[in-house]
């Protein structure tokens, strides 16, 4: 069957944008819940296109934003140790911690190299087997299996000097956890379509039919989003909640059981701490007993304490969609990408930089 | 974070690898998280790893709701 749609993008956007203005009679909440969806929104301007009754706010989805403050001070401790790199993906280098930043110890001379693959930090291991390789593990479900899989090759290959600092975090408890939240109160979600690519929509079937939350998986084009948006409304209307999957190029129904095969064999569901959202009950991914001796906290003998994030910083407000970034205190002007107080500003992903970056100049009420 | 870049295998290597090409842009990925991958397919890249093979179609939900969106916009659509 082929597609019916306008062969003109700017003509399908403004179908789009005329169907959402006709559907959308009434209020609805619509979570975006990935932070690459939060991007994609503001990049496209498509805020500008939605009706004024539909009102998007940004969820828990930017790992790096729900990183707890006790984990980036875990990250730093790391990097000052003797004879240890630590490897990251590149937006945890700026998070502060209580004291530092990774990237403020790489300039007192700590090894801290950001990678763009987990396999780099496998070779910077067997490349030097007399130093300490660290990997800060950090991510949802679509990056945890390449986590895995460095972890078994590894173990495969006995290299010892390599270690994960595993960060790593489920998506499914923490929407049960806002979708739970009475102070939330959310219609519907955008559901992230890379982590449903792993987990395909099973996971998901509880946000319909306990909580009554219209859903679909969305591809990240303009179109798809609005496309989306579109789906969860009508779901609204005809009060009539589930899964809709809207990204079938990518997302099987059942996922990536490779992927997931993966993290079986070497991860293990725990409690975890989310920033702005308090520890959720198995939302985090630890290292089985098998794998034990890469777990770089055991290891190197550090432990993550649970530090108060920084004063005035209004970021779990902001993960849980209770607030928009213009609304806390430090926004813009003692927060700022520049010089950023807390993650959602510091990474490309989070709301606040999202926001800093894209409607700066064009709304003043963060001008406190 | 969950970015993840369509690219094309051009060569199989050993021990899970290939080439891949994304735009004009070379680069040796992991193939192990999806098996059975040929030179050709289009595959989903995320942090180094190949996470899904990307199909033509778009699935029968999408194709459904375009027609619904059509018709919501009225009937100056083309």
């Amino acid at each position: 069957m082929q597609v019916r749609r306008p062969d003109d993008r700017r003509e399908r956007i403004r179908v789009l944008s005329e169907a959402l203005m006709g559907l959308a009679d009434r209020p609805v909440k619509v979570m975006e819940v990935c932070g690459t969806h939060t991007v994609s929104i503001f990049r496209q301007g498509l805020r500008a296109l939605l009706p004024p009754t539909v009102e998007l706010v940004s969820g828990p989805g930017c790992p790096v934003c729900v990183t707890s403050q006790g984990e980036i001070d875990a990250a730093v401790a790391l990097a000052r140790l003797k004879e240890t790199t630590v490897a990251t993906y590149g937006d945890m280098i700026r998070v502060p911690g209580s004291g530092t930043t990774l990237e403020e110890e790489r300039s007192r001379g700590a090894d801290v190299r950001v990678v763009t693959s987990a396999d780099q930090a496998l070779s910077m291991a067997r490349s030097d087997r007399n130093r300490n390789v660290v990997f800060v593990a950090v991510g949802f479900e679509t990056t945890a299996p390449a986590t895995a899989a460095i972890v078994i090759d590894a173990w495969r290959e006995g290299l010892d000097n390599f270690m994960v600092l595993n960060l790593h975090k489920s998506v499914p408890p923490a929407l049960e956890a806002l979708a739970s939240d009475p102070e939330v109160k959310l219609d519907a979600l955008l559901l992230p379509g890379h982590v449903s690519v792993i987990t395909g929509m099973e996971p998901y079937r509880f946000l319909p039919e306990k909580y009554g939350i219209a859903c679909a998986v969305a591809g990240f084009d303009a179109e798809d989003i609005m496309l989306a948006l579109v789906e969860v409304i009508k779901q609204v209307r005809e009060q009539k909640p589930r899964v809709a999957s809207l990204y079938g190029r990518a997302v099987r129904p059942l996922g990536n059981a490779e992927a997931r095969n993966a993290m079986e064999r070497v991860l293990t569901l725990k409690d975890a701490s989310w920033r702005g959202l308090g520890v959720i009950p198995s939302s985090g991914y630890s290292l089985r007993e098998e794998f034990s001796r890469f777990d770089a906290l055991d290891r190197l003998g550090i432990t993550v304490s649970s530090t108060p994030p920084p004063k005035g910083c209004m970021c779990g407000d902001v993960l849980k969609g209770l607030i928009d970034p213009p609304s806390c205190g430090l926004f813009g002007a003692y927060c700022t990408p520049a010089h950023p107080v807390g993650p959602c500003m510091v990474s490309t992903e989070g709301s606040c930089a999202a926001f800093y970056r894209f409607l700066r100049g064009r709304r003043t009420d963060w001008e406190h | 974070m969950c970015l993840a870049v369509p690219h094309r295998i051009i060569a199989l290597r050993a021990a899970n690898r290939a080439l891949a090409l994304a735009g004009a842009v070379e680069t040796e990925i992991r193939t192990d998280l999806v098996p059975g991958l040929k030179e050709g397919d289009l595959v989903l890249v995320h942090a180094g790893f190949a996470i899904e093979r990307l199909l033509p179609e778009e699935g029968e939900e999408l194709e459904r709701l375009w027609e619904e969106v059509r018709e919501l916009a009225g009937p100056q659509t083309r």
